[in-house]
């Protein structure tokens, strides 16, 4: 395994126990809405974090380029950027070349070149399909170009993250400037890994984002599984597994979240026995096949992409996760009261059970989702 | 009586304002406008009365000895976290670990409960924690239990019809726990078995239910002639074995 090398830092056994907060707002009818909002709701659970740590995931907000791969990345030199531009631009036809707009912020101290493009992906191998070839290129430049990580790489969207308070990385990136029909966000509480900003969350492969709060105990197990699938995890944080373990079942595969969530957090042989046998044998066959994806360990997560958002809990519930809608909003967060900030009346407010998903899919997307359910039985 | 506006005030400052007007001698104090903030209550020893209005945030009522808090809206995380003694009513649903390491007191939910309730809990004499729930529990109720009572009225079930989760007692070895309703054996923990209520049990618990159906409108009458179960452990040490062969 080389490509532990070039990087071996003590935390290399990636151990991120924390009480990190997660909060993640949706309008499933697509309606853009300013990045305030979510700002406000992690702002209420700062306790949750130590200001090592805090990102935003956004979609929606390039809608003038939607049709490019958007590259957020994050240098340690200018040497590390040239070097990283000229891989980006023998593969992609670069359309926009400019840096991530930031502000000055007293706590905040910017330690990398922050930079996005717009890019036009060139030639793509015949047995690749072009997202497989944003990913290869994406584990390529994490992997192999010291001092350069992609924070995002899909369309319309963009992370942005970095080392310090949810509040203060929100306005340092100028968080309140743009618009998005999703968002979600976290606030970190590590305590045996370093806080670095690539080790911030959201973490993303193509317009896949995934903010957590708890610990991946089977970290070891699920990255083998991944490197069989050409999946490289480099960021040095347990979350990175679950990022692409998300794109491999809902994007390689085209399985629903549904059942992605429950091949990441399935029910317990225990409960699978009880089970009618025709639950019992996917069950069973899910646990078989893919036992090297499931996730140990307590955790809370909100996925994300362009067409949706889900909230999961571990089959045990070892971290908090609230659920709420209002009108044709969904809101999922560590805590009631992070929603009734920005949202004081929903119509509905629960705690999803542990292993249970909760989906909001955008209405324009349902459609094709339906179709793709009906396929996979 | 004292109204203090907590909107918008940090955690730390609305704490520093409730120990401000209980040392100016206030014995009532209404919060609104409440939203998160953590530790209400924390550590207060005299009899005072805390109005919420509001979702008040994780610890509500931590090592609170003595205080009545009533909540008018949903409460987080831990209420009644290492509680001594008084009382916590919540007028809506709670979340999870609810009356955590509670060593006394007493807290009502008018709804349902997460996960863990009543981890840890334990009685010592004149010390006996009670925590009544109105709808239904998630997983791990009772979990290592030690002592204290745990009611469940199952006002209201799950998704699945149920007003238990899985894991019932996992771990406990003092206390009992009554529910209103059943649960199925393999959802229990193996330390506790269902034992039948006799009239005598019912009536240990009837001021409790009594009080819970005051608080929250309900009629006790109908309430208490629902069929009970208790569940108990069937040994102090479940444990006592396993590192002494």
């Amino acid at each position: 395994m080389s490509y532990d090398l070039p990087r071996l830092i003590p935390d290399k056994d990636f151990k991120v126990p924390s009480a990190c907060g997660v909060s993640g707002i949706m309008n499933t009818s697509g309606k853009r809405f300013s990045g305030n909002m979510i700002v406000e709701s992690m702002a209420l659970m700062r306790e949750r974090g130590n200001g090592l740590g805090a990102g935003y995931a956004a979609y929606g907000i390039y809608p003038e380029l939607k049709d490019l791969y958007c590259f957020h990345m994050l240098y340690d030199s200018d040497l590390d950027k040239k070097n990283a531009e000229e891989y980006i631009k023998d593969h992609y036809e670069i359309i926009e070349s400019e840096p991530i707009p930031t502000r000055k912020n007293p706590h905040i101290k910017e330690v990398h070149i922050l930079w996005r493009y717009f890019l036009k992906p060139k030639f793509i191998p015949e047995d690749m399909s072009e997202e497989d070839f944003v990913v290869s290129t994406v584990m390529f430049i994490n992997e192999k170009i010291n001092g350069a990580f992609v924070m995002s790489s899909g369309k319309n969207m963009g992370v942005f993250k970095g080392v310090g308070f949810p509040e203060d990385i929100a306005d340092f990136y100028r968080i309140d400037e743009y618009k998005g029909y999703i968002w979600t966000a976290h606030n970190r509480f590590p305590t045996n890994t370093v806080g670095w900003w690539g080790g911030a969350h959201p973490f993303g492969i193509l317009d896949w984002t995934v903010v957590h709060n708890g610990e991946i105990s089977s970290y070891g197990i699920n990255r083998r599984f991944l490197e069989a699938y050409g999946y490289k995890c480099t960021l040095m944080t347990d979350t990175e597994v679950v990022a692409y373990l998300v794109d491999l079942f809902m994007r390689r595969f085209g399985y629903s979240p549904q059942l992605t969530a429950k091949i990441l957090a399935a029910p317990l042989w225990k409960d699978i026995d009880l089970m009618p046998e025709e639950e019992r044998k996917l069950y069973t066959a899910l646990r078989m096949n893919y036992g090297g994806a499931l996730l140990n360990g307590p955790f809370a997560i909100i996925v994300a992409n362009n067409n949706m958002m889900m909230g999961l809990n571990d089959r045990i519930k070892l971290r908090p996760l609230v659920a709420a809608t209002k009108d044709d909003f969904l809101y999922i967060a560590s805590e009631e009261s992070a929603i009734r900030v920005v949202c004081p009346e929903p119509d509905e407010v629960w705690a999803p059970k542990a292993g249970d998903p909760v989906v909001g899919v955008l209405k324009s997307a349902r459609k094709t989702q339906v179709v793709l359910e009906g396929e996979n039985g | 009586m004292v109204r203090i506006d907590a909107k918008g005030l940090h955690y730390k400052k609305l704490n520093d304002l409730i120990w401000e007007a209980i040392e100016n001698g206030e014995e009532e104090i209404v919060l609104d406008n409440v939203c998160g903030q953590r530790y209400i209550g924390a550590g207060i020893r005299k009899k005072v009365k805390i109005e919420i209005n509001g979702v008040p945030g994780n610890d509500l009522g931590v090592f609170m000895d003595g205080p009545e808090i009533i909540v008018n809206g949903n409460a987080q995380d831990g209420v009644g976290n290492t509680m001594n003694a008084g009382k916590i009513v919540v007028h809506g649903h709670a979340g999870d670990i609810i009356g955590y390491a509670m060593r006394g007191g007493h807290i009502y939910i008018k709804r349902n409960a997460g996960y863990r309730v009543g981890i840890h809990m334990k009685a010592y004499k004149e010390n006996y924690p009670v925590v009544v729930i109105g709808g239904f529990a998630r997983d791990f109720l009772g979990e290592y239990m030690a002592g204290g009572l745990l009611i469940v009225l199952g006002l209201e079930k799950d998704e699945d019809g149920n007003i238990a989760g899985n894991y019932v007692g996992t771990g406990m070895h003092g206390g009992e726990i009554f529910l209103r309703g059943t649960v199925e054996e393999h959802k229990l923990g193996k330390e506790v078995k269902i034992f039948q209520p006799t009239e005598e049990d019912i009536n240990r618990i009837k001021p409790y239910v009594e009080e819970f159906c005051r608080l929250f409108d309900y009629d006790s009458e109908e309430i208490l002639n629902g069929e009970f179960i208790i569940l108990k452990p069937y040994t102090h040490r479940p444990y006592g074995r396993l590192y002494a062969y």
